[in-house]
């Protein structure tokens, strides 16, 4: 399939900001800059961005409580978003969600999600409500290998599927659920197997190929934008840091996390522009100074802006 | 004025609020043209709106609220039909986090969506279809909660519950559902946060809701023939609670009675107790007392069922520990 060079170059740029943005967060955080708990999405980039950069601006997402990826993938502000972490009255919920609540509904970003499966309905419902509606508008909803194991995918992706839901549901297998192995919590190998049980597609795909995500979310947004349902994808990627920052990892085999660090998305995707031509290792570099920048500008905007006054946590209760 | 039941008038308020707004939904179980829900609220909705609006759902009750949400957060008006109360259990995550977006997102967000749900004992329908849930709904912040005790009132209120932009939480009792009252012929609304004095009296106050507020005025009779004057409070919203009525009923009275359907501890009436003792403990001539069912689950066989439902007898009992009868 055929994909732009602007296309492409933007989503390399997305990968790079996501990368950028969570190795700062991790250092920020290890440095106590970060107050709460934070989950790094470094390694899974080219799922969020190759899912992203088939959505319209006015296209939803949920997302997860591993959500900073998919955030920015769908246009979130890095400023915004640090000013959150940072608990200020900048940020994008004024300090009142921090990492796991963020939220955008201008860029259709329905929240990141401290419940594992709580925005699987969620997906549905927005997705139920751009069908009554009429808008053409879709839905992904992002959601861990562990959150497939909840309740809440059997009760939303049957639903969805009944009733022809423009929802693409992403499983981003990154073979952990906090600390438990997929494989000791699942006896099917491909998770999207499960899409038979509820009568929609399955497709299964390489999460760390940011084209190949691209072309298999392609043509799932685009049965669901012609009324043909939900389908079941599923990203194999790594997560490269723990379920937490701080999380000693003692479950992961050394050298499963080399075997995938070799798999890193983004210097693979990077090889694959300047082989086919679409920039040059210049390009790249300059690319990367301008997203270290932005970063940089964000811990900036961050550590710049005022607390919240403590009385505004009684605000925005009611409408 | 015309002569509707009280499941009748609920019918009717959706009628009147699908008719009104196109965004307004329903989605829950068993709601359409075979059934109508089991108390037969939704009756004729599914006829008149197709089903696109009236939508029948798997028994799928975090899909339900989770799809309301959903769909409230991206500009429709759901009303989310929960059939008994006991069953936003199932969908427990959605009830209690979910439902929080508006205010874990900075306030970016209106979450206009109706919980419809029927609560109450009496029906031999044991532990698992008889539940209020006052005392546990109103601990989950961002949720309002509405519990009518009369046809007018159900109708009324439901319409400004739907108009609301945040969750509200409307419960009806099952023991209501046939009671019949007069509704006006045009519309009207009843606003939230407001209580009504069911009757006036000068000695004691009862606070009581939905099916409670009915035995209250049967026990004022009672005490009216030995001399009490009962003054019977209808606060109709759980949350927000109208305290003002309540608390200028108690100067009046000096003595308060809480009549509540619900396991004491953790109730409802617990809440309306501190308030009082909070706000206007001055003006009380005698303890708070609490009316409520015994801190067990719901039985099933009617004689343990009885015995667990708050009484008029009880209330009687209650109300003459704290004020003689004239002699």
């Amino acid at each position: 399939m055929h994909i732009e060079k602007e296309k492409l170059i933007e989503m390399y740029r997305t990968m790079v900001r996501i990368r950028e943005f969570e190795e700062r967060v991790s250092k920020e955080f290890a440095a106590g800059n970060i107050p709460g708990f934070v989950h790094i999405y470094t390694g899974e980039e080219a799922v969020a961005t190759g899912v992203c950069a088939n959505l319209r601006k006015d296209d939803y997402i949920t997302s997860t409580h591993r959500g900073h990826g998919h955030l920015i993938a769908k246009g979130g502000r890095t400023d915004l978003m640090m000013a959150e972490l940072y608990g200020r009255r900048t940020g994008y919920c004024r300090g009142k969600g921090g990492s796991m609540h963020i939220a955008d509904t201008e860029l259709g970003i329905l929240g990141a999600n401290g419940i594992v499966g709580g925005g699987i309905n969620i997906a549905g419902g927005a997705a139920l409500s751009a069908q009554m509606r009429g808008t053409n508008q879709a839905v992904v909803c992002f959601l861990g290998d562990g959150a497939s194991n909840r309740g809440t995918f059997h009760e939303g992706v049957n639903m969805a599927a009944c009733w022809n839901l423009p929802v693409v549901y992403v499983i981003e297998n990154n073979l952990y659920a906090e600390k438990t192995r997929i494989t000791d919590t699942a006896r099917v190998t491909n998770l999207a197997d499960r899409a038979t049980a509820y009568g929609i597609p399955d497709v299964t795909v390489d999460g760390n190929d940011v084209t190949a995500v691209y072309e298999a979310i392609h043509e799932a947004i685009s049965r669901a934008r012609q009324g043909k349902g939900p389908t079941l994808v599923e990203c194999k990627t790594y997560r490269w840091h723990g379920h937490f920052e701080g999380d000693r990892q003692t479950y992961k085999p050394k050298e499963e996390a080399e075997a995938w660090k070799k798999k890193d998305p983004v210097p693979a995707f990077r090889k694959k522009l300047i082989e086919t031509g679409v920039f040059t290792q210049a390009d790249a570099e300059r690319i990367h100074q301008m997203i270290a920048d932005e970063i940089e500008n964000a811990v900036k905007f961050a550590r710049e802006s005022p607390l919240p006054a403590p009385e505004e946590t009684l605000e925005d209760v009611y409408a | 004025m015309k002569e509707l039941r009280y499941n009748q008038a609920i019918s009717e308020a959706l009628d009147e609020e699908m008719a009104r707004d196109p965004s307004v939904f329903i989605m829950g179980e068993d709601i359409g043209e075979h059934w109508g829900g089991p108390f037969g609220q939704f009756h004729g909705l599914a006829e008149k709106y197709g089903t696109k609006r009236i939508r029948e759902t798997p028994i799928s009750e975090t899909a339900i609220l989770g799809g309301a949400i959903g769909a409230a957060a991206t500009g429709l008006r759901p009303i989310a039909a929960m059939m008994f109360v006991d069953f936003l259990g199932v969908s427990g995550d959605e009830l209690l986090n979910q439902l929080q977006m508006r205010y874990m997102f900075g306030g970016k967000i209106k979450l206009p969506l109706t919980i419809i749900a029927v609560t109450g004992a009496g029906a031999a329908a044991a532990a698992q279809h008889s539940k209020s849930l006052y005392g546990w709904l109103m601990n989950i912040q961002s949720l309002k909660i509405v519990a009518p005790a009369t046809p007018y009132d159900a109708k009324g209120l439901l319409k400004t519950a739907i108009r609301d932009d945040n969750p509200v939480a409307f419960l009806t009792h099952k023991m209501l559902g046939g009671m019949k009252g007069q509704i006006p012929e045009e519309e009207y609304t009843i606003p939230l946060g407001q209580a009504d004095t069911k009757r006036e009296g000068k000695d004691v106050t009862v606070v009581a809701l939905a099916l409670m507020v009915h035995r209250a005025l049967n026990a004022a009779k009672k005490l009216e023939e030995q001399g009490i004057s009962i003054e019977v409070i209808d606060p109709r919203t759980v949350k927000p609670l109208d305290k003002e009525t309540i608390i200028q009923s108690v100067k009046k009275t000096g003595r308060l009675v809480i009549m509540d359907e619900e396991p004491k501890t953790g109730s409802w009436a617990g809440e309306v107790a501190a308030i009082i003792a909070e706000e206007a403990f001055d003006y009380l001539d005698a303890p708070i007392k609490r009316v409520c069912a015994p801190d067990t689950p719901i039985p099933f066989s009617p004689v343990l069922e009885k015995f667990w439902m708050p009484s008029e007898e009880a209330l009687i009992k209650a109300v003459l520990e704290i004020k003689k009868p004239k002699a």
